[in-house]
């Protein structure tokens, strides 16, 4: 274990929990103020979106719109299955089974 | 609590419990192949097994772990710049932090304090989708939340033990279970016209910028840009109605 390695964990995980915790302790006493909370409320599909698309899109750091794209065509056909069947078991399931056959082929 | 009531999930607390495993173990799947990952890279730059592993202890954040270990490989060991890279990459909780700031600033702060802790992008992504279906749960937050923490731990755990015996985990598309799993939790939440405009702009805008910028600023743009546009869409709505 080296100290200065040690050192370097401490302070990622510091400022780490900064951006975690910033928010919290910065509307603690204030509350969240009506402006913030208008803006909010679409901030879910905001992430969800940016957590999504580029993953498909650029799973290896590049853009990749082809039939090689094996993370593209999975998804397509899982956005399809989630659309229709709401069922996280239904759209993993056959998500992972076509990156499977694809990766086999 | 009786046993019967247990099984059956009649209690609100059982029910969120029961919820919060069965809606978590598809996204600790995800997780799995990121946390070896971490495990074997840390082992290649020549950091220690205990290190790579009380890294993933202490920081808890993926991405920022990936360029942490790589930036100490490539013989960067100026703490400055590990750290303030560490804090561009998770300037990005700062925004789900205070997305979910109206139901957690209720509970008691040191609890905030505890689960603030644990906030990822996963964590968040089921505690929002869960707050947005049927009701915020404090209960429903730890477990997730604690739940992918162990996981990634015994994942990077197993990373270290084994990283000389397996090939590249990414390449196995067991990754593939993160997009899924937050696929299912966005379809819903796309059932009005201003949601599919802020879904279109955050698409375009994270591909774009995950093109040109380093880190995870893509994510932080394409949510200031999509639900800035939203918000003001909605308050034309509200105006004209």
């Amino acid at each position: 274990m080296r100290s200065e390695v040690l050192l370097i964990i401490i302070g990622m995980a510091f400022v780490t929990y900064l951006t975690r915790i910033g928010a919290l302790a910065l509307f603690r006493f204030t509350g969240v103020p009506t402006w913030l909370n208008r803006w909010l409320k679409y901030v879910p599909v905001a992430i969800l979106t940016s957590l999504i698309v580029p993953s498909l899109l650029l799973p290896k750091g590049y853009l990749d719109i082809s039939l090689n794209n094996h993370y593209l065509i999975a998804g397509i056909a899982a956005a399809f299955v989630a659309y229709k069947s709401r069922n996280i078991i239904a759209t993993l399931g056959l998500g992972m089974s076509i990156m499977l056959v694809l990766k086999l082929l | 609590m009786q046993l019967s009531n247990l099984i059956s999930g009649k209690n609100e607390q059982v029910e969120e419990v029961w919820a919060a495993l069965r809606d978590c173990a598809p996204m600790v799947l995800g997780v799995v192949p990121f946390g070896i990952t971490c495990g074997i890279m840390g082992l290649t730059a020549n950091m220690s097994g205990l290190e790579t592993i009380l890294m993933s202890v202490f920081v808890f954040a993926g991405a920022s772990q990936f360029i942490g270990i790589s930036m100490l490989s490539a013989g960067i060991t100026g703490w400055g710049i590990i750290i303030l890279t560490t804090l561009l990459v998770n300037l990005r909780h700062l925004i789900m932090g205070s997305s979910l700031a109206p139901y957690m600033i209720k509970l008691p702060f040191p609890l905030q304090a505890f689960l603030a802790f644990f906030l990822t992008d996963e964590a968040y992504a089921l505690t929002i989708s869960r707050s947005y279906k049927v009701r915020y749960s404090e209960l429903y937050q730890l477990i997730v939340s604690t739940m992918i923490y162990l996981v990634w731990i015994l994942a990077t755990l197993a990373g270290v033990g084994l990283g000389s015996y397996i090939s590249d985990p990414l390449t196995w598309g067991l990754d593939f279970a993160m997009p899924a799993t937050f696929l299912v939790l966005l379809i819903p939440l796309l059932k009005d016209h201003i949601s599919l405009i802020v879904f279109g702009i955050a698409a375009v805008v994270s591909v774009s910028a995950a093109l040109y910028l380093p880190g995870k600023w893509y994510i932080i743009i394409a949510c200031v840009i999509a639900t800035s546009i939203g918000g003001l869409l909605e308050g034309d709505n509200k105006n004209a109605q």
